[in-house]
C-alpha cells in the first residue's frame, strides 16, 4: 500500500488557480472510484491537498480531476501546478504543514486546526482508514511537539496583533487599561478589537464625525469623547490610537508637554496607524512614552517572522526524526483489521487527543 | 573541605551562565527549570558552606571579607528563591547566576581569606546586624537586577528592536512594581540592620557609620523621589543599579575599615 498527497498551494498557485479546486461532498466518493482505498481532502485558502492510500499507482491527473470544482474542467493547463508527494516525502510534507513551516505566515496555527477537522470529516465518512489514521495522528503529535520545543509560533505577525502584543509587554494585564482612538477608520477598528481580544474593556472614541464615532463606540463597546476634547484624555489614557486624516501631526512634543507634566511618567503607548503621521516621531524620545507607527509596527512584525523562520531548522529536525518513525511503521506494515490499538501503543500515542483520536477510529471504522 | 563545597557552589552557578549564553547565541533561550534547579543546587552547597565554616569559627560566618562575599551570594540566591517565582520574575535566575558567579569567583580567587588569629566571641547583636544588613544587599542585588531587566526591555521598546530575550521579560509596570516592593523590603531590613548596630556593645569605626549611613540615605532618597514621582521609572531603574554599584563599595570600605579594626 502506498501513501501519497496531491495537491497545490500558495506557493505553485495563484488565488485563481486556486479556487477551482476544492472538496466537495463527492470528491472522496470519486476518490475510492479511481481506486483510493483511503483519502482525505485537506481545502483550505492556501492549499488543497489530497492525502490517500492505494495499493497502485494513481496517477495525479486522475486525482487533480476529482478535487475540480468543475468535473468536467480541462486540468491540462494546471498540472505543472500539482505536486507529488509519497511515502516518507508524503509524510514530511504533511508534517510541515500542520507544523506551520509550509503556511504563508511561517508558524502560524490556523492550518492544524483545519487538518484536525478534515481528518475527522474523513474519519466520520468512512473516507479515512488504518494508514491515514497513522499519518495524521503523528502529524498532530509533530505539529504539538514542534510548537512546545522551538519558537515557531513566537511573536505577532499582524499590525493589530503586534500592537496588542506591545501594549501586554508595557502593561501587563490590559484589563485595567484606558484606550483612546483618536479617527475612527478601519484600521483604528481592527487595532482596536484585537486589544478588545486582549481584555481591554475601557474604550474611548474620538472621531470628526461624532456618528462614525458612536457607530464603533458600539461595536467596541466603548463611549464617545468629543473630537475637541481628545487632548484633555490624553492626560489619562494609556493607550492612545490615532489614525485621523491630516496634514500636520495633532501631537507635537511641544504641545505633549504640558501633558506628560500632568501624568507623572505613566507610560503612554502610542500606536500612530495614520499616513501621513498624527504624531511627531520625536515625541517616541520622551519619557515613558512609546510611539509605534505602521512601519515601526512593520518591523516588529518583520523581526518576529525572521525570528520564527530561524526556528525552521529546528522544526525540520524534529520533522525529520518523525518521518524516519513513520517510514519505519510503514514498513513494518499496518494491518487494518482491528489493529488501530496496536498502532497507537507502536507509536506510543500520549496525548489525550490523540489518544481520543484513536477511540473514536476504534468505535466508528467498521471493521472490513 | 568547605572551598570544594563553595567551588561546586559556583560551578552550578556558572552551568546556569553557560545555558543561557548558549541559548542568547543561539537566539533559542526559553525559559526552563535548568536555571532554577542550577540554582538551587548552586544554593544547598553555599548553604552547606556557610555551615561549615560557621560551625568552625563558633559565630554567624562573617569574620573576613571572603566570608562577607559569600554572605552576600547566597543572601542573593535566597532573595531569589524567594521572590522570583513570586513576582513572576523567572528570567531573572538568568541575571542573577552571573552576580553569584562575579562574588564568588571572586571571593575564592581574591586572597582575601584571612582567618582571625584567634577565635572571635560571639555577639548575637553584631551577627543580627551584619547578616540583617547583607541580606538587605541580597534584596538591592536583586532590585539592580530588576534594573537592569526594565532597562534592557525599555531600550528595546524605545528602539523597536525586539530580540528573543524580549517576549520572556515581564511586563513594564509589573517589573517596575517588584522594583518598587524590593527597594521597600531592602531598605526596611537595611535599617533594621543600621539600628541593631548600636546594640552590638562595642564602639564601631566613624567612618563605617558614615559609610552605612551613607547607603541608607541613598536609598531613602531613591525611594524619595519614586514616591512623590520626582524620577520616572526608567530613572529609579537606573539607580537601582548606580545605588547597588555604589553600596556593594561602601561594604568593602565598611568590611575592609572593621578588619583593621
Amino acid at each position: 500500500m502506498k501513501v501519497f498527497c496531491v495537491g497545490l498551494s500558495h506557493h505553485t498557485a495563484n488565488v485563481e488557480t486556486r479556487e477551482r479546486f476544492g472538496r466537495s461532498i463527492e470528491t472522496e466518493c470519486r476518490l475510492r472510484d479511481n481506486g483510493c482505498a483511503e483519502a482525505l481532502v485537506l481545502d483550505t485558502c492556501n492549499r488543497v491537498e489530497v492525502y490517500a492510500a492505494a495499493d497502485r499507482l494513481i496517477p495525479t491527473d486522475e486525482i487533480v480531476k476529482c478535487v475540480a470544482r468543475n468535473f468536467d474542467h480541462n486540468i491540462s493547463t494546471d498540472r505543472a501546478t500539482f505536486y507529488r508527494y509519497e511515502d516518507g516525502d508524503c509524510a514530511q510534507h504533511l508534517f510541515r504543514v500542520t507544523s506551520g513551516l509550509d503556511s504563508m505566515v511561517v508558524g502560524e496555527t490556523e492550518v492544524l486546526g483545519q487538518a484536525k477537522k478534515a481528518y475527522e470529516a474523513a474519519r466520520a465518512s468512512g473516507a479515512a482508514g488504518p494508514y491515514l489514521h497513522r499519518l495524521f495522528q503523528r502529524a498532530f503529535r509533530v505539529a504539538k511537539q514542534v510548537r512546545s520545543n522551538t519558537h515557531i509560533t513566537r511573536g505577532a505577525v499582524s499590525v493589530g496583533s503586534v500592537a496588542a502584543e506591545l501594549a501586554g509587554k508595557i502593561f501587563g494585564d490590559l484589563k485595567k487599561c484606558s484606550v483612546l482612538l483618536l479617527g475612527a477608520g478601519e484600521a483604528s477598528e481592527r487595532t482596536a478589537r484585537a486589544l478588545v481580544s486582549r481584555g481591554v474593556a475601557n474604550l474611548q472614541v474620538s472621531n470628526r464625525s461624532a456618528e462614525r464615532a458612536r457607530e464603533l463606540a458600539d461595536l467596541v463597546r466603548g463611549s464617545v469623547v468629543p473630537f475637541d476634547r481628545w487632548f484633555e484624555h490624553c492626560q489619562t489614557v494609556d493607550i492612545l490610537i490615532t489614525s485621523v486624516s491630516v496634514e500636520a501631526p495633532l501631537l507635537t512634543c511641544q504641545n505633549f508637554q504640558a501633558v506628560a507634566a500632568r501624568r507623572a511618567s505613566a507610560p503612554l503607548f502610542i500606536i500612530d496607524i495614520a499616513v501621513p503621521r498624527n504624531v511627531e516621531p520625536a515625541v517616541n524620545e520622551l519619557e515613558s512614552v512609546y510611539l509605534y507607527d505602521m512601519d515601526a509596527l512593520q518591523l516588529v512584525a518583520q523581526q518576529a517572522l525572521t525570528m520564527r523562520r530561524q526556528q525552521v531548522g529546528a522544526a525540520e529536525e524534529i520533522i525529520s526524526e518523525h518521518v524516519a518513525g513513520f517510514c519505519a511503521a510503514l514498513a513494518r506494515g499496518v494491518q487494518p483489521r482491528g489493529s488501530v490499538e496496536h498502532q497507537a501503543s507502536d507509536e506510543g500515542v500520549q496525548h489525550s487527543s490523540d489518544a481520543q483520536f484513536g477511540e473514536s477510529y476504534r468505535t466508528a471504522t467498521p471493521t472490513p | 573541605m568547605d572551598r570544594y563545597l563553595l567551588i561546586l557552589s559556583t560551578l552550578c552557578f556558572l552551568a546556569a551562565v553557560a545555558r543561557t549564553t548558549i541559548a542568547f547565541r543561539a537566539r533559542t533561550f526559553a525559559r526552563g527549570r535548568f536555571n532554577f534547579f542550577a540554582i538551587a543546587a548552586g544554593f544547598v552547597f553555599q548553604s552547606a558552606f556557610l555551615s561549615i565554616r560557621g560551625h568552625e569559627v563558633g559565630r554567624c560566618p562573617l569574620t573576613n571579607l571572603f566570608e562577607v562575599f559569600v554572605f552576600l551570594a547566597w543572601s542573593v540566591a535566597l532573595i531569589y528563591m524567594l521572590v522570583g517565582p513570586a513576582y513572576r520574575l523567572s528570567l531573572m535566575g538568568a541575571f542573577t547566576a552571573p552576580l553569584v558567579v562575579l562574588l564568588q569567583g571572586f571571593a575564592l580567587l581574591a586572597p582575601i581569606d584571612v582567618r582571625h588569629p584567634s577565635r572571635v566571641p560571639p555577639n548575637p547583636w553584631l551577627e543580627f546586624h551584619a547578616s540583617m544588613s547583607l541580606i538587605a544587599y541580597g534584596v538591592f542585588a536583586l532590585a539592580c537586577i530588576a534594573g537592569v531587566m526594565y532597562l534592557v526591555q525599555e531600550r528595546q521598546l524605545k528602539t523597536r528592536q525586539l530580540h528573543s530575550i524580549f517576549y520572556h521579560l515581564p511586563p513594564l509596570t509589573e517589573l517596575f512594581a517588584a522594583i518598587t516592593r524590593l527597594l521597600w523590603w531592602g531598605f526596611a531590613l537595611y535599617t533594621l540592620g543600621l539600628v541593631s548596630g548600636f546594640f552590638v556593645g562595642q564602639p564601631l569605626p566613624r567612618v563605617q557609620i558614615l559609610c552605612a549611613f551613607g547607603v541608607w540615605i541613598l536609598y531613602a532618597a531613591i525611594l524619595n523621589g519614586r514616591h512623590l514621582r520626582w524620577f520616572a521609572p526608567r530613572r529609579v531603574a537606573a539607580l537601582c543599579i548606580g545605588g547597588f554599584a555604589a553600596a556593594l563599595t561602601l561594604l568593602w570600605g565598611i568590611t575592609f575599615s572593621a578588619q583593621l579594626h
